[in-house]
């Protein structure tokens, strides 16, 4: 097998591209001095020997998995502090941040991965100036190791409903963790089994008796020298899991364990020694952490997306099957427009969440610094966001992933196409951090709220401000602008409806409550018409804020997409549209004559629009989507890595087939 | 079962108690008699009370060889165990209970290395082998003595079997056939068994005699020493790797390096190369499509099965989660009480249902057509072929994604592999790309449709699954808010869709374009119209059969199954509302009234819930999970499983001495 350079099929795709790949780049990393930085760090990481892997993780046990991955997380940090990269590590300061790509060394998760995203966060987040100066020294040079543990294995999204104690004994001035029931472990935290040996708790405080909340405490849970869990704790592994496998999750329950008073992180709530409880805390200030985490799992969700398709559309370009035509070659399967449809979403999609990310982690700093000097306005607006953007950018998404490693038919299901993995991590985000259907009937909460305010004349937020336009039926119009239009007088209709159910249902006697639950499914249906028009309003106008300045070839392409993102949308969503909207059959046949039409313009660019992407092949881990194609070489080469193949006959045969062959078992 | 031992949790007592029909009952239906649910139990029981099924360490835990390991010795355990029930087929009408698979899934989270040895290596020696070939290779098969598998798909090529490149070619001065691989992607890929275990294969290939090639064929090919178990000279086998699922089903890839075999070794039931060479056809070629057919249709049953396994696991746990305050100062309630929870998972219970009286409507309409074809009759092979395409397509789509939901329904926990479900989930996902991809097998019916279509333009007469074509192209459909009605409107939904198409096909003619260019152009539409046609046939076929299997019921279990279907119904209305409002006369008020309707079948179906999952009867040692146990211990369960991770074993791992420490002290 000699290889050549690439795979003539790719080469010949990217002759095609009508625009400038390096422009994209620059554009989807926030600037050139950006794709420059990233790809210095890259060079960096990627060089280091140690961290590369001789056998796939995937053959390897659970345990070797994890102690493989502690070796990498210990040389990578290594390598992060040589190299000077602070920025990003401990506290997300600019959104070309999210493009950063190191962490793709471990396919399926680092254990240490919360001290950077929230132990070390929430000391500099909660504690007082005098906490964070103790604390965080010691966690930068990682002579301490933590975690975070929130969630219970009886409790997840509804916090109120946590189990662990803290109570506060004032003659020896400590706070007694303990963990009431089994109910009551924490479970999940990454890096908590047997990794860490401190922990961010979260625990009921009660102090003579009188429960105080929920509040944050510092807890040593393994001693520093030797390791081992400390009296009274209780720590382990939770086990194998979809995907994150060596992200070494871990459970955690207190048998009466006793931590200073000073241990509570003090920042915004503070116990005095002699039990006073005091507080600061504005409730609203906790939604900030809430949101960026959100924002970022925007981010995340587009992310995984675009790896995913970056390698479906590469191995669907070297991949040939089937006739087109009598007495052709099989022809490439990315000229089937059944493929086509599959995957051109999947790129216009990745742009569509990657924009809004970035659209909305503005609205995000701008609302800090709103925040910091007290003003909260902008919070009801942007939590409902937070939430409505995070479940359909995690939903959309995760369903695009599965649908690229669906297209790449039987070898997407092999581990070493890296689609599964990718899904794996990709469908834990519908999950994690609230709930989906949670989120949606929380976004749901905000819109109602909203309407009944402005049904008295209250203004609306910027992006509920069309709640206010009159619903006059309209001829139907496929331009951009119209399909946007239609788009909301969908969720209008949808909320509209809603609200009048639960006017309904509390009119037939029905408790508020009760009202609410029973409306619940059409209630979820409104947020998400919600979110699709923020959506669909804010990927066009962020596309035309940027076709300002790109370059007119690359701005042609920008808006393929956009126009593929919005008659891709109408076509899914025609029930709602038929009924709210003009839309009329002959409208419905040449929507779909514009999206073949769109299939076969963005066709010649699809590897340009892929490649712009910059994965690195050490990023994308894939056989399947490297960058020079070689599919098949690289499938065999990964399949003789297997331990399996290392001897020709296994000794299960000598021990178990053979004998009962033989009749002799 | 281990339902007596210990004590069960106590939200589940109150929902056993709620149930108001007979969930015994239901389950003679689910499984076909009351003959075969006591003839399922008895070997379950014998099966279980071996305890051979049990592992100390979770498979997740270990490496993948040990896997491997642990499953050939667990594949031995279990053929020994029903022994008596493998050595009973004689015949693919044999496979149409499901028991086999049903117990196997207690032993092998993953899949048994031999599974192919059994699901397509005899299947194919009785379809495509004469009589003395299989007089010859069945017993020795039969009886464990060898162990084979099945290699068609390459590396380069799957679906599409004309593109295959692996070649056999006859020598007529030795009389052997010489297999060959000619360039990389020629190498087979796939064949469950093939890595490691198997020393014979049935391998798909190009056949050439006297210069010419007759098209793919198939071959019993000997590729280990039988002894040694070396692979043979000329043979380059070995396993492929991981995967999403299956990783102990020993996928394996197989290389020919001009490798001779005798020519009776070439399967010549339906053609034949006699010792000059000549070849010669022989009866129907269109009889091979038998293994092809029986295959799917034992996949619908598959995603019945396990898409009633995800339905059991999220349904008792969302009985015994409770979360949120719904109202200030009163207890968390049972997830299962949320509407949005409901509206996840009775669809799954009431589609687990429908797909598996779908397929036992289908393997009845086999078996007929399979004697039928026996004596010639090959007339209805076309619908048959259509039918068990489309079915195959939907029903592991419809399943994969509810099992998803199900999953997802069970929020972080659903994660945990000790939950089973991403197990059950790759599983059947993988059922939705082979044996004939999605994508594909949906074109091949809409072949069909198309072809019925203009049958039913000229007024020929059509076959039982696609006559209301005929009523359509004359009748346009008026909305009814009645079974029949709804019913009638998917046809509606089928027939305007595939008339679409056709139309386009045309116009796209007319405009210059040739047939395959219009049909290219018009692939995304055709796609739909089968699916709109497949969705058409579900509904009809798990209406009837759930009046038809439900006739001499008592009347709880009547109105229990009347809901299920009522909800299928109104389920999809709803979900296609954009297509009933295209091509029917359905109006906003109706679907208002759909909405309601829905409402108020969640509430009714709400107390039977846990019944109905039970009526299932899927005993805890199949299900395998934390979360869907019988007695609903979920939290110890999942402990306790958690406890079982080596990593656990020790209190503190050596990385920590070899890594973290050292680092810290600035030693690394």
């Amino acid at each position: 097998m000699t290889l050549k350079k690439v795979n003539p099929d790719l080469e010949k795709e990217r002759s095609t591209c009508t625009f400038n790949i390096e422009e994209l780049t620059n554009l989807l990393d926030t600037g050139a001095h950006c794709t420059a930085e990233r790809r210095a760090v890259e060079d960096k990481v990627f060089s280091v020997k140690e961290l590369k892997d001789e056998i796939p993780d995937e053959f390897l046990s659970h345990k070797e998995r994890y102690e493989n991955a502690i070796r990498k997380s210990v040389f990578l940090h290594k390598v992060l502090q040589e190299t000077g990269v602070k920025r990003g590590v401990y506290n997300r300061s600019d959104k070309s941040d999210f493009r950063t790509t190191y962490y793709s060394i471990f396919k399926d998760g680092s254990p240490f991965m919360l001290q950077y995203s929230m132990f070390v966060p929430t000391i500099l987040g909660q504690g007082d100036s005098e906490q964070v100066e103790l604390w965080y020294k010691r966690a930068l040079n990682m002579e301490i190791i933590g975690t975070y543990a929130q969630t219970e294995l009886g409790h997840g999204t509804f916090i109120r409903g946590l189990e662990t104690e803290a109570v506060y004994d004032e003659k020896t001035e400590e706070f007694i963790l303990n963990s009431p029931s089994l109910s009551s472990y924490k479970w999940w935290p990454g890096g908590l089994g047997h990794t860490t040996n401190y922990c961010i708790v979260m625990a009921q405080l009660k102090i003579k008796g009188k429960p105080y909340g929920m509040q944050p405490f510092i807890v040593q849970i393994r001693d520093e020298e030797t390791h081992m869990p400390l009296p009274g704790v209780k720590v382990g592994e939770i086990g194998a899991k979809l995907a994150f496998n060596t992200v070494n999750n871990g459970f955690l329950g207190f048998e009466h364990v006793r931590i200073p008073r000073r241990h509570m992180l003090m920042r915004f709530s503070q116990v005095s020694k002699d039990g006073k409880f005091t507080s600061s805390a504005n409730p609203k200030l906790a939604y900030g952490t809430m949101v960026m985490v959100r924002v970022t799992i925007v981010n995340s969700a587009a992310t995984y997306l675009s790896r995913a398709v970056t390698i479906a559309i590469r191995y669907s370009a070297v991949r040939h099957q089937s006739k087109l035509k009598q007495n052709e070659p099989e022809p490439q399967i990315l000229d089937y427009v059944t493929q086509q449809h599959k995957l051109f979403i999947g790129i216009a999609t990745s742009h569509a969440y990657m924009f809004c990310s970035y659209w909305l982690w503005d609205v995000y700093v701008m609302y800090q610094k709103e925040q910091n000097v007290g003003n909260f306005d902008r919070l009801p607006e942007l939590h409902a966001l937070a939430c409505c953007l995070k479940v359909i950018s995690s939903s959309d998404c995760t369903g695009l992933v599965e649908k690229c490693r669906m297209s790449c038919g039987g070898h997407g299901f092999m581990m070493s196409s890296n689609l599964p993995q990718l899904y794996g991590i990709s469908t834990a985000t519908c999950t994690y951090e609230g709930e989906n259907t949670v989120m949606l009937l929380q976004t749901a909460r905000a819109l109602v709220k909203a309407w009944e305010l402005g049904s008295r004349g209250r203004p609306f937020s910027p992006t509920m401000s069309y709640f206010a336009e009159k619903n006059v039926p309209s001829k139907w119009d496929s331009s951009l602008e119209g399909i946007l239009n239609a788009f909301q007088k969908v969720s209008i209709g949808k909320l509209s409806s809603s609200v009048s159910s639960l006017q309904e249902y509390t009119k037939s006697g029905l408790s508020a409550e009760d009202a609410w639950n029973k409306a619940s499914v059409q209630l979820i249906g409104a947020a998400e018409a919600w979110g699709r028009a923020v959506v669909l309003s804010i990927y066009k106008s962020e596309i035309e804020r940027y076709g300002q300045t790109v370059s007119p070839a690359l701005k042609s392409v920008l808006f393929d997409l956009v126009e593929l993102y919005y008659v891709h949308l109408t076509l899914e969503k025609m029930g709602d549209l038929l009924l709210y909207t003009q839309l009329s059959e002959k409208d419905v046949v040449s929507l779909r004559k514009k999206y073949e039409d769109l299939l076969e313009k963005i066709r010649p660019n699809a590897i340009g629009l892929v490649d712009a992407f910059d994965y690195r092949d050490e990023v994308l881990n894939s056989t399947l989507g490297s960058y020079d194609g070689f599919a098949y070489e690289r499938l065999m080469t990964e399949a003789m890595k297997s331990p399996l193949n290392a001897e020709p006959v296994n000794q299960s045969f000598h021990k178990y087939i053979k004998p009962l062959m033989k009749g002799k078992l | 079962m281990s339902a007596s031992k210990v004590q069960t949790n106590v939200d589940l007592d109150k929902e056993r108690i709620k149930c108001n029909f007979n969930i015994q009952e239901l389950t003679y239906i689910i499984d076909g008699g009351k003959h075969k649910t006591l003839q399922r139990r008895q070997i379950e029981n014998n099966v279980f009370t071996s305890g051979k099924h049990e592992d100390q360490v979770p498979d997740e835990c270990l490496s993948l060889k040990e896997r491997y390991e642990n499953a050939v010795r667990k594949s031995l355990d279990y053929g020994d165990l029903v022994r008596n029930e493998l050595l009973a087929i004689t015949g693919l009408e044999n496979f149409g209970t499901p028991i086999l698979r049903r117990t196997a899934d207690a032993f092998f989270k993953e899949i048994s290395p031999l599974l192919l040895h059994l699901g397509m290596f005899v299947p194919t020696i009785m379809g495509q082998c004469t009589a003395e070939q299989q007089a010859k290779w069945l017993p020795l098969a039969l009886n464990l003595e060898i162990y084979g598998t099945y290699a068609q798909t390459e590396l380069g090529h799957g679906t599409f079997i004309r593109g295959l490149e692996t070649t056999a070619t006859y020598d007529s001065s030795t009389e052997e056939f010489v297999l060959h691989t000619p360039t990389l992607t020629a190498y087979k890929w796939w064949g469950g068994g093939l890595g490691k275990t198997a020393n014979h294969c049935i391998v798909v290939a190009q056949l050439y005699t006297k210069g010419k090639c007759y098209g793919v064929h198939t071959f019993i090919v000997q590729i280990r020493d039988a002894e040694t178990h070396e692979p043979l000279p000329g043979i380059k086998v070995g396993e492929i790797g991981p995967k999403m699922g299956f990783n102990t089903a020993d996928n394996g890839y197989l290389g020919f390096d001009h490798y001779r075999i005798p020519r009776e070794n070439m399967c010549m039931k339906n053609a034949q190369v006699l010792k000059d060479g000549t070849y010669m056809k022989l009866g129907n070629a269109k009889l091979t499509y038998g293994t092809m057919v029986f295959v799917r249709v034992t996949l619908v049953s598959d995603s019945a099965f396990n898409l009633a396994k995800a339905a059991t696991i999220a349904v008792r746990y969302s009985a015994v989660r409770r979360q949120s305050e719904a109202k200030p100062g009163a207890p968390e309630p049972q997830v299962l009480d949320y509407p949005t929870q409901q509206h996840k998972l009775f669809i799954c219970i009431s589609s687990a249902l429908a797909m598996q009286f779908t397929a036992n409507w289908l393997w009845k309409t086999f078996t007929k057509y399979l004697s039928e074809m026996k004596k010639g009759n090959v007339d209805n092979l076309p619908e048959l072929h259509a039918l068990s395409s489309c079915l195959k397509a939907v029903s592991t789509s419809d399943a994969a994604a509810y099992i998803e939901q199900c999953r997802l329904a069970c929020g972080g926990h659903g994660y945990m592999t000790s939950s089973r479900l991403p197990h059950i989930y790759s599983f059947v996902v993988a059922t939705r790309t082979y044996e004939g991809d999605y994508t594909v097998l949906l074109l091949q019916t809409a072949r069909f449709l198309i072809k019925a279509w203009e049958q039913a333009e000229s007024g020929v007469n059509l076959t039982p699954t696609v006559s209301y074509l005929s009523r359509a192209c004359k009748v346009k459909n008026t909305w009814e808010n009645s079974s029949e009605g709804i019913i009638r409107s998917f046809e509606a939904v089928a027939a305007g869709k595939i008339a679409h198409c056709v139309k386009n096909i045309r116009e796209k003619m007319q405009n210059g374009l040739d047939l395959d260019e219009a049909w290219l152009l018009t692939t995304n539409l055709l796609v739909s119209a089968a699916e709109a046609h497949c969705r058409a046939v579900l509904l009809r076929v798990y209406h009837e059969e759930a009046k038809r299997l439900t006739e001499e019921s008592s009347l709880n279990v009547k109105e229990v199954v009347d809901q299920l279907v009522q909800l299928y119904l109104t389920y999809w209305s709803l979900e296609r509302t954009g297509d009933l409002l295209r091509y029917t006369s359905i109006s906003e008020n109706n679907i208002h009234q759909l909405e309601k309707k829905y409402e108020e079948l969640l509430a009714a179906i709400r107390p039977n819930a846990v019944g109905l999952v039970d009526a299932f009867d899927i005993c805890d040692e199949i299900l395998q999970s934390t979360l869907g146990a019988y007695d609903g211990r979920v939290y110890e369960r999942l402990m306790e499983e958690a406890l079982k991770t080596p990593l656990n074993s020790e209190s503190v791992n050596p990385a920590f001495h070899k890594y973290l420490k050292p680092y810290r002290q600035a030693k690394l």
